[in-house]
Parts: C-alpha cells; structure tokens; sequence
C-alpha cells in the first residue's frame, strides 16, 4: 500500500476568497463566536480531515504587502488563532490543531508555554505554524523595534533580502529555544515520592540555557512536558531562505508550487536545503502543497463560481498557492499526481467557508480513500491504549528528549 | 443585582476558587491528588466551582520554576499550564463562572496581551479578568527577551501606563465597525477601527487591534500588591484587590485602608470588591474541624519543608538542624538573602524575623516545624459547614472583606466539600447567589461598575 496521503485544511476567516464573506452561506458576522470556529474545526474532524491550521497575523489583515490598507470591503479582524485552538481542544478528540503563532515580536517563552499548554489540553495533538511579521505597522503596534518598510516589488527584484533573511534567522532561534523549552522538563520528572518529599526531582528538570543573537531564555518550563514531548512544527515557504528555515527547524514545510515542474524545482531545492541543514534530532522534513480550492460538481460551475466572486472582489483572486476551482474528482486527481511527484500531503485552503470545507469532507475525503491513497480514518481510541497524537497520524516518532544524556547544568551551590 | 441604597439589604458575599497552588498549601502527597497539569483538573476544579455559583477560578503565575539553595526546589508542587491558553480551554467546559487569570504586566506588550485577553473574552462570552502582576526581578526577566529591564520603583508605572494602551486597543473597535452587509459590499463602517497612538513613558505605540473588544470591554481587573504603591494602584484602577489580610482584625484595617483611597480617584466604596485568600477545615463539630485542620498543617509542613522555609530567613542551609528541635542559635548570613528564587516573601530583615521567632518558638515551646506552621497555616475557616458559613458572613457585614478567595489544598477534589455543605448554608442566610443570571459577564458577577473605563463611556459623553 502507498503511504498515506496526509490532508490539512487551513481555516482562515470565512475562507481564502477576499469576497468569501459575501457569499450566502457565509457566517462573516461570528468570526469572533466561538461556535463559529468549533463548528468548523468539528466539521473537519467529522470528515476525517489530520489537522487544521487556524490562520493568523500579528497586525490587522491588509490587501497590500508588509502595510495596512484601509479597505472596507473585505473582512477584517480575527481572534488569536493559539486561544482559538485551546477552546476547542476539550471539545474534539481527534483531530490535530495548528495555531499560527508569530515569532517577531512574542516571547519565546510564553509561546513555548502556550502550544505545551495546547498540547496538554488536546492530549497531543498540537502543532504550531511559525510565521514572521515583516511589517513596519506590526513592529509598531509593540513599538520595541523597527522593520523598514518592504516592498514587495523591490523585494523581489532581490532588494531588502537581508531583513528577510534576519527574520528568519531570528525565527529559527525561536523555534530551537521553543524546542529546548519544551523538553527541559524529563517525562518522569514528578515523582511525588512521599517518603523522601520530594515532588519533583530536580535532576530531570533542566535549565534552557539558550543564548542566541536575539532570544536568550536561562531557566525551565514553567510546564511539564506534554504529551507529544515537542507538538509538530510546520512553515509556510515561498522562497529559498524559508525553504532553509523549514528545513533546519521544521517537522513538515507547506510549499506552492503552480505546476509539476515548479513541483519538482522545489522539491529538488527543499532537499537539498534537507541535506546542508537539517540537524540529527528531527526527522526527515515532510513536504505538503498549498492549494486554494473552489470546488462545484462540475468544473463549469466552478469557474463561474470563483468568477462571480472575483467579480464581487473587483479583482482575480491572487494567491501564493495555485487555485484549483474545479469538480472533487479533478481535485483528487491533482493530489494523486502530487503524491507520485513525491509529496507527504496536502493542505486545501477553501475559498469559501463552510462551502468548500464541507465538500472537502464529504467528496474529497471519501474519493481519496476510495482511489487507496488515505485510510479511512480510525475511530476513536482502543479502550487502554494512549489516544493517537498528532505525531502519531503524521508518521513522526515521539522526539527523544534534547537533555536526556547531557548532564544537568546548574548555577554552582550555595554553601552552607 | 444588589441595590446600595437599600441600608437593609445583607451584603452579598463574593467567592473565587483558587486553583492549588504551587507552594506547600498544595497537599500533592494526598492519595486523592490528581495531576497539576492533566486537563480534567482543570474541568474538575472549574465545574465545580461552578456548581458552587462561584465569582470565578482564579489561577496564579509564576514564571519560572523556583529554586532554593542553587537547585530547583522539590518539595512542592510545581509545574503550570500557559495561563491564557488554560483559561482558553476552561472556557469551553463551562458557561457561567468568571476566569481569572494572573499575567505580568512587565514580560508581556499591551498590544499583544490586550489581544489575547480580548480574545478570551470573546471566546468565553465576557467572564475573562485579569490579575495584573508586576515582579521585575532579574530571576524571572532572564527567561525574557529583555531580561531585567525595569527599575522596581518603576513596576506599577508601567503597569497603569500598560493598562491605558491596553484599554485604547480595547475600545478601538466603534461598535458597529462591523456592518457585514453582503448585498453592499460593505464589510466595515467607514473610521470602524481606530487606530491607537501612544506615546509614554513605557510605551511608544502605534497600531490597530485585530478585534473589537470583548463583551466586557476592559476584562475585571484584579490586583494583588502589597506595598502602598500596589495599594493605590488598585485604588485607582482594580476592580478587585486579592489579599493576604484573613485575620478578622488584620483584614479589617486593610479592608478601611484600600477603600479608604477610593474617593481620592473618584470612586465609591462598593467598585473595588476586596478578597482575601483563605484556606478552610470542615467537620461535623467544631472540634472536628479543628483536629482536621491540624492534619491538613502538619501534612502542608513536613520537616523539610519547616527547614526550607527557615532557609528563607536565614540565608544558609540548616539541613543540620531537627524540625523537630529547637530554632537555630545561629544568625541569618546577611549575604543570603536570594537563598529562594521564584517567590515574593523574602524576610526585609532577617536577622529582625529570626529573632522574633526565636523569642515566640521559646515562648510558646515550640519545635521548627511547629513554628512554622503557627506562622503558616491560614485555616481561618474551620467548623461545621454552618459555623464557616456564619464567619464568611461576619467578615462581610462587618467589612473585612468582600468574600475571600477559597483556597483548597488538595487538587482537583479541594472544593467539592465547600460547595456540597458551606454553599447551601450561605444561601441559606440569603448572603449568596442561589444561581447564575443568564448572560451575565464576570463583571455582572463581581458587581463591578462600567464596560471599558474608556470604551462606552467615554463614547457616551
Ligand atoms: C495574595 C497575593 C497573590 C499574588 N499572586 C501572585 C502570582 O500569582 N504571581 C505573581 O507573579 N505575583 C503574585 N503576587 C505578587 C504581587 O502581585 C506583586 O507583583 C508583588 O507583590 C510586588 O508588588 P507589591 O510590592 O505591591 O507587593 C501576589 C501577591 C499577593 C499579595
């Protein structure tokens, strides 16, 4: 049998249409509900979906690049995608949750805390999106730093490749020290040993001692280690320096690639980036296509579809990733053909919520299983068996523990 | 609702249910403790303080793990979630209680932190508030991108000045910014998000929030200083102060001090509701609950425990002495005064305490251990459920307090009892809730005035 196909879907407002909030399923007035949000993410786990990824930005969305607009036509606002993610966590069982959270501006510790938090509160199956904020108006909003102005025509004549770059250096930092912080507490670190008193041996619990250019965190988790040990790490990447980043700090990089040739550039460059930087500790990098999709049951009604949207939005739909608005079957055919090319999965951004999300579950899906490229999902857990992590449905072993076999480090004692 | 004019009315007592902490109140020895960290103790503890019609679970926060002598310290409870992400989650299995949570006002930003408790308040349909911290010591900064960067006199500085831009992103939102109209096009009200521009002393801001504020606008604000500085801080900003004055007499005063500097910021006496934290030991005859409380001391204070806590003072180990032996002849190292990182009471003069201690220890013959729990144990509440019951009411109607913040010492089960017996006893003498209004946010509960200092009625001008 092949490998399991794996199938993401990324929930963002009310879909990845700028005029999706028009449409008349739409739910744009409850993006700050949380039902809205729990029926989707219960939605998606219904249809046997792997994870969702819940979009976020630090700043106020914007049409232009790295700058506000002041548009009044497309939706604006979100909730904070980590605090999304931990309210619906105790209310779904098997899905996993993958919150955008920024890197730029956040603490590194509070973010640790918060996905070990997750991870707890969803009995492993968290992960995290790491996303940068190059923007001036979001440096802004904390007002500790600058970042110059982009401009996304400059840039990609190669001009302002070095605050990129440094952004990403500095994420890559974060999620190392993210990682240390998670496993500076061993698994078996509470004892709760009655007869010596102890609570906690303090061997197991080990100090982060993490100095980097930009982040520096001396002390523990102030959480113990959860249930995934480190939740999976996945990156959104366009270009050579996050391909660089995926591949040293990632457990799986989302690319977007628009034909099978662009497929195979990028998978030939992601590689190799695998090859030069990818550290002993993590596994081979698993690589996913971003698709938008608009799907009909015909391929006629689809592109009228997305044409009357575009038409509400005064504009076609730009997008990083390639736009597939066509019928479930062509769909699944575009996902087989991706897997022979040699992707691990997909992850399906709907145009339009809950339209697209709900033919995913009930077309795709079951169309995907069908043609043998996913096993139905399985249901629920075994009674004595640990519920299955998101690790666990990725393919990807529980880590070993960063600290296990070096020595405790510790500040010299206080004699007596 | 209570009605102030009304001079007859009993005044309602108000009740927080902490979440067990990480110090040695925290029985983890217990056979029926349960995990710190699993969430079904979490959804324990909140839905049943819930079905106790409970003000709100409150959560403490300490951000980094504590050490004694160099080393991380063992003998207590350690170990908590993220505290916004688990305020997030308790939201989602329950419906009516307040969530409070303690976050720090010097390692977090008010553009972010003003994000996410609004989210939280969103998600939990208004019941989010907000203990508002200030430690700035170099112990806790070095797990910070800053590390110690903040002058202690400057902490409730910046934490007013942080409450200010956080209230601006709160109410940056005009309530009907969003119009949503699909047959227009039109998504926002023209100018519906405003953009906030600050620029202080601790802050330099510019920016527009990713969300209207919550229901409640400025989540409640909770304070939990000490000093005068943290005092007039919550004078002037907190809607409840969290205190450590349980002693009918102690509390009185503090009760007379705090409200007392509420007219000199334009408030009445019944904005600021005042709680403090209390523990409690429950029999079927007062004798009962007395022997109980006893245990519960002893098993809060092993003799490692009592010697740890003497470290404190003393600066130096003391492993060498008995718990249950007499109190060290020798004096506190002047040099040791950071033996104990991660905690607020370090002693203002050692060498001052030890002596009283070992003045009071002689006195009353007493052992190490037995000092220390004389000096700890905070069992003001000890009876039959009525007599509990009747002492809540007495600090109440005679304003030593507001209400306390219950604090159970075995988790998640600590309050199970409280609710099933103290509850129906303070309904009984019409001093309680006997359920939820439908709808009512946190700051419903706590009968805290307004929605936004700033938002609606500064629009409403
Ligand atoms: C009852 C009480 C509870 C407190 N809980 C916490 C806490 O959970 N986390 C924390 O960092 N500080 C806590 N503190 C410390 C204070 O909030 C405050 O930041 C510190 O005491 C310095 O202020 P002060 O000098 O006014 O006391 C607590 C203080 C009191 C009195």
């Amino acid at each position: 049998m092949t490998r399991n196909l794996h199938l993401a879907v990324a929930l963002e407002g009310t879909g990845w249409h700028p005029a999706s909030w028009r449409e008349p399923a739409a739910r744009p007035t409850e993006i700050f509900t949380p039902g809205y949000w729990l029926d989707l993410v219960r939605a998606a786990e219904a249809g046997g979906v792997d994870f969702v990824t819940i979009e976020d930005s630090f700043g106020l969305q914007s049409s232009r690049f790295g700058a506000a607009d002041d548009r009044v036509d497309q939706l604006r606002g979100r909730l904070d995608a980590l605090l999304i993610a931990s309210y619906v966590a105790p209310r779904i069982s098997r899905i996993g949750l993958v919150p955008t959270v920024t890197t730029t501006h956040t603490e590194p510790f509070h973010v640790a805390t918060a996905l070990q938090t997750l991870d707890h509160v969803s009995e492993g199956r968290a992960g995290w999106q790491p996303r940068i904020s190059a923007s001036p108006d979001d440096a802004a909003s904390v007002g500790r730093r600058t970042v110059p102005a982009l401009d996304l025509e400059a840039y990609r004549r190669g001009e302002g490749q070095a605050i990129v770059h440094e952004l990403f250096d500095e994420a890559g930092e974060v999620v190392d020290a993210v990682r240390r912080v998670w496993d500076s507490w061993e698994d078996d670190a509470i004892v709760r040993d009655v007869d010596s008193g102890r609570f906690l041996d303090g061997e197991k619990v080990h100090y982060t001692e993490f100095e980097g250019r930009y982040v520096r965190i001396k002390g523990a988790s102030i959480t113990p280690r959860s249930p995934q040990g480190q939740p999976p790490v996945i990156a959104l990447a366009h270009a050579t320096v996050p391909f660089e980043f995926a591949a040293a700090h990632a457990d799986a990089v989302c690319i977007t690639p628009h034909t099978p040739e662009q497929l195979r550039e990028i998978l030939a460059e992601v590689h190799d980036a695998e090859a030069r930087l990818r550290p002993t500790s993590l596994p081979p990098l698993l690589v996913y296509a971003d698709l938008v999709v608009l799907l009909e049951d015909n391929a006629e009604d689809a592109a009228a579809a997305l044409e009357r949207l575009d038409d509400q939005a005064g504009d076609t739909l730009a997008s990083d990733a390639l736009v597939v608005a066509s019928t479930p079957a062509a769909l699944v055919e575009r996902l087989r053909e991706g897997q022979r090319l040699g992707l691990d999965g997909f992850r399906l951004r709907p145009a339009r919520l809950p339209a697209d999300l709900d033919t995913i579950t009930r077309s795709v899906v079951p169309a995907l299983e069908q043609a043998g490229l996913r096993a139905p999902a399985p249901d629920g857990v075994a009674p004595g068996t640990a519920p299955r992590t998101l690790r666990d449905t990725l393919g990807l072993e529980r880590p070993a523990n960063l600290f296990t076999h070096q020595p405790a480090l510790r500040d010299s004692e206080v004699s007596a | 609702m209570t009605t102030p004019s009304s001079l007859d009315a009993r005044r309602q007592v108000h009740l927080a249910a902490h979440f067990p902490g990480v110090n040695n109140t925290t029985l983890w020895s217990d056979p029926r403790s349960e995990s710190q960290i699993a969430f079904s103790s979490f959804r324990h503890f909140a839905q049943n303080a819930e079905r106790g019609f409970f003000d709100y679970l409150f959560l403490a926060e300490g951000l980094r793990v504590r050490e004694h002598k160099g080393r991380i310290y063992e003998a207590d409870v350690a170990g908590r979630p993220n505290t916004l992400a688990i305020l997030a989650a308790v939201a989602a299995v329950t419906e009516h209680i307040g969530l409070v949570g303690t976050l720090s006002a010097t390692f977090n930003e008010p553009y972010e932190l003003a994000r996410q408790l609004a989210t939280a308040d969103h998600l939990s349909g208004g019941r989010i508030g907000w203990n508002i911290v200030t430690t700035s010591d170099a112990f806790h900064g070095a797990n910070f991108r800053r590390g110690a960067f903040l002058d202690r006199d400057q902490r409730y500085v910046r934490a007013a000045e942080f409450l200010e831009v956080a209230d601006r992103f709160w109410s940056s939102w005009a309530p009907d910014a969003v119009v949503a109209d699909k047959a227009s096009g039109r998504f926002l009200a023209d100018g519906g998000v405003g953009e906030v521009e600050h620029h202080g002393l601790h802050f330099d801001v510019t920016g527009r929030a990713t969300l209207p504020g919550g229901p409640q606008g400025r989540p409640l604000i909770v304070q939990a200083g000490d000093s005068a500085a943290g005092r007039d801080f919550a004078a002037e900003h907190a809607d409840v102060i969290f205190s450590l004055h349980s002693e009918f007499a102690d509390a009185q005063r503090f009760y007379a001090d705090v409200k007392g500097r509420l007219p000199g910021h334009g408030r009445d006496e019944d904005s600021l509701k005042v709680l403090p934290a209390i523990g409690f030991a429950l029999g079927d005859s007062r004798a009962e609950a007395e022997e109980k409380a006893r245990e519960i001391a002893l098993a809060q204070t092993s003799g490692a425990t009592a010697i740890a806590f003497l470290e404190r003072v003393w600066g130096r180990d003391l492993t060498e002495y008995d718990p249950d032996g007499p109190l060290p002849p020798i004096d506190p190292d002047p040099a040791g005064a950071g033996i104990t990182q991660g905690r607020a009471n370090n002693a203002a003069d050692p060498k001052a305490t030890a002596d009283a201690w070992r003045e009071r220890a002689e006195a009353e013959r007493l052992s190490i251990r037995e000092l220390v729990i004389a000096l700890t144990a905070r069992h003001g509440l000890v009876g039959t459920p009525a007599q509990v019951a009747a002492e809540i009411d007495r600090f109440v109607q005679e304003r030593a307090s507001d209400g306390f913040v219950i604090v159970g010492h075995t988790n998640p089960y600590g309050l199970d009892e409280f609710v099933d017996t103290v509850v129906p006893e303070l309904q009984e003498r019409g001093v309680y809730r006997r359920s939820y209004d439908e709808g009512a946010t946190l700051r419903d509960l706590i009968g805290a005035q307004g929605r936004s200092s700033v938002g609606s009625s500064a629009a409403v001008r």
